[in-house]
């Protein structure tokens, strides 16, 4: 059985764990990033390389001395450095010793032989497309559920009444999905999953602010590399939305684009009408469309030097300014103090507060 | 008479105040942290009862600035609040109308944009441009200048002087490259000064609104090299407040008193605690893999406070 590993992207291991494993092969685990990962990565990349692939080299290098032959990753669209990442994984990885290859996801509907040779390559037990189709549907509902889950804690988080019970209720209600195998079981574990969330002691009277999140895809998705942002508003009592879920962005990138993407590129038009890679167009796109829905605040969040989301970031005032709303940016990079975030972060609340309350009348 | 402590614990000073109810600065002090907060705030704490008279009771206090936690547990503060809102709430005590805050001070650099009253936007330096406070105070020691006569020498440059400003290690060097060449020392300073400026405006102030009156707060207000240069790049003038430097701990007394007045009772221990012995201990946490260093404050043999956690493990206390 070949060994393989992918990327830490938050719980969505769960799901891609039971896939790989379905199709026959051996998953070896790659670890919630660390310190350790952080420091792996930042010895072994090139310094000007930004932080998503500081973090996923480090996590690579955590599990390659276990084995590992084959990684699993996601290409690039766009002009974005990232498509070259793993490539520049693979060579970096090699110079170091370990002979593994990497199966590069680029989207289907732009490459589908490219797709389909992917596919075979991870398939030893050589299954047919449709049992590799039913394998794929299951940890696509898995996925599904997991995205589900998370978004009901960050509505939970501010409301609830006793400090970390929502992540300590999360934490338990996961274990329940991963352990789903079935279609129906997936679907009976998340819909207990939502249930017990809903559980948790909440005061309904609370003033929620509410903030969309946008940015770059890896440091959005993973907590780990953000300084669990989301858990830091949730706990300041704010309700967080994500632009981007694991699930939507595969939507995007496999048959075709969706509603909801085309709908972001419109709002995004007449402030940057190119794609210039990454998600820089999304960050503005849903900056708009968080300002339409009356949302209290955005924050953008980025790699240092990330050529796209700089590009959104000095375009940011001007749609904040426009469409009355404020946004926030974080670059992160390798930093582990949280002190000046919870600083800015704290300030950005307090001046959403003050603005919310100034808007309604007296 | 009652009045309201504010104490602002920053990276290069201590600030504490003592605001009369009407808002007036019965006692301002500015010390130096020098890397010892807990000792800057005892011996802060013990000049402010001395300065005292006897009839003035503590009726509120607040804490601001990157050390507003620890200050908070030791004093029993009842506002914790970060820099921006105080230095926002101060600000506009002593000019009303004000709709632009720059502040720098020893380590982040901040502009805060206020419209009628409200905070509407603010920054702070994200990656370059921090630190700028502590790098004057750094050049100043290394040209052997007194950090108060720096602002005055740039201001009788004739002759300007182009110094990189993009962070500070560049600053540095070029600045060492051009005395090398033999440019009068006053011609470098202002180079320095206007370089920070740029820098400032470009980084922190990028993409906002600066509209008068613009009032110039933190440690380097006290440089009237960078406040000139601040008004030849912005063309308007820039006010600097008299009690420039003690800013964040005049809006931290002033939030306390708004707390205070509605819940009417403080948490403040008292001035006795500047006679009790605090030490603070760390330990890395082994319950999940960011292994988080946690630090703990002991006030004689009592934990109270922890910070540094991820997740809510250690807030219970």
């Amino acid at each position: 059985m070949p060994r393989v590993t992918f990327p830490h992207v938050a719980e969505s291991y769960r799901s891609f764990k039971m896939l790989m494993e379905d199709l026959g092969n051996e998953v070896i685990l790659p670890p919630r990033p660390s310190k350790h990962t952080l420091d792996l990565g930042v010895r072994y990349a090139p310094e000007f390389a930004c932080f998503p692939v500081k973090i996923l080299l480090g996590t690579y290098l955590e599990t390659c001395p276990k084995g590992v032959e084959l990684i699993v990753t996601s290409g690039g669209v766009g002009p974005c450095r990232a498509g070259h990442y793993a490539q520049l994984h693979k060579k970096i990885l090699h110079s170091l010793g370990y002979p593994v290859d990497i199966v590069v996801f680029e989207p289907p509907r732009l490459y589908p032989l490219d797709f389909l040779h992917n596919i075979q390559r991870l398939n030893p037990r050589r299954m047919s497309y449709r049992a590799i189709y039913e394998c794929v549907r299951r940890a696509w509902r898995k996925l599904q559920a997991l995205d589900n889950v998370e978004k009901l804690t960050h509505k939970v988080r501010p409301k609830e009444t006793i400090r970390g019970a929502t992540t300590r209720t999360y934490r338990r209600v996961l274990e329940w999905i991963d352990r789903a195998y079935s279609l129906v079981e997936i679907e009976e574990a998340e819909r207990s999953a939502l249930e017990e969330l809903q559980k948790v002691p909440q005061d309904p009277n609370r003033d929620v602010l509410r903030v969309g999140i946008v940015g770059e895809v890896y440091v959005l998705l993973e907590p780990a590399s953000n300084l669990e942002i989301e858990e830091t508003l949730g706990n300041l009592g704010v309700e967080v939305e994500r632009s981007l879920f694991l699930t939507g962005w595969t939507r995007d990138n496999t048959w075709a684009e969706t509603t909801e993407g085309l709908t972001v590129k419109e709002a995004a038009m007449p402030y940057l009408p190119e794609l210039l890679g990454g998600h820089g167009r999304d960050s503005i796109g849903n900056t708009v469309l968080y300002a339409k829905r009356g949302f209290d605040g955005v924050i953008q969040l980025a790699p240092f030097t990330c050529i796209p989301e700089i590009v959104a970031r000095t375009i940011l005032p001007r749609v904040s300014e426009e469409h009355n709303i404020p946004v926030l940016t974080f670059f992160l990079d390798e930093q582990t103090g949280k002190a000046g975030m919870t600083t800015r972060l704290e300030a950005f609340v307090d001046l959403m507060r003050r603005k919310k309350a100034a808007r309604r009348p007296a | 008479m009652k009045a309201y402590l504010g104490i602002d614990v920053g990276s290069v000073s201590t600030n504490i105040v003592i605001l009369s109810e009407a808002g007036e600065v019965l006692t301002g002090l500015y010390l130096r942290t020098r890397g010892r907060p807990i000792e800057a705030i005892q011996s802060g704490l013990k000049a402010a009862r001395e300065s005292l008279k006897p009839d003035v009771e503590i009726a509120g206090v607040g804490t601001t600035g990157s050390g507003r936690y620890l200050a908070g547990v030791m004093v029993g503060a009842d506002v914790i609040k970060n820099e921006i809102t105080a230095h926002a709430v101060a600000a506009c005590m002593l000019v009303p109308d004000v709709q632009t805050v720059l502040e720098i001070g020893g380590q982040d650099s901040k502009i805060i944009i206020l419209r009628d009253g409200v905070v509407v936007d603010f920054a702070m330096n994200t990656v370059c441009a921090a630190g700028t406070g502590s790098f004057l105070d750094q050049q100043a020691a290394r040209l052997n200048i007194p950090i108060e006569q720096f602002g005055e020498l740039a201001l009788q440059s004739t002759n300007p002087v182009r110094i990189a400003g993009r962070c500070t290690v560049f600053a540095e060097s070029d600045m060492i490259h051009k005395q090398q060449m033999g440019h009068a020392l006053p011609d470098i300073i202002n180079g320095l000064c206007e370089a920070l400026v740029r820098n400032y405006l470009n980084n922190v102030g990028k993409g906002k609104e600066i509209l008068p009156p613009v009032v110039f707060q933190g440690g380097v207000a006290a440089n009237i090299g960078i406040k000139a240069a601040f008004e030849r790049a912005l063309g308007m003038p820039v006010l600097v407040p008299e009690h420039h430097k003690i800013m964040g701990a005049i809006g931290a007394a002033q939030l306390a008193a708004e707390k205070v007045a509605g819940t009417g009772q403080t948490g403040f221990k008292g001035f006795g605690i500047t006679e009790l012995p605090y030490h603070t201990r760390s330990f890395e946490c082994d319950g999940c893999p960011n292994a988080c260093e946690i630090a703990e404050i002991y006030e004689e043999d009592k934990v109270i406070g922890r910070w540094g956690a991820r997740c809510p493990r250690w807030d219970v206390i």
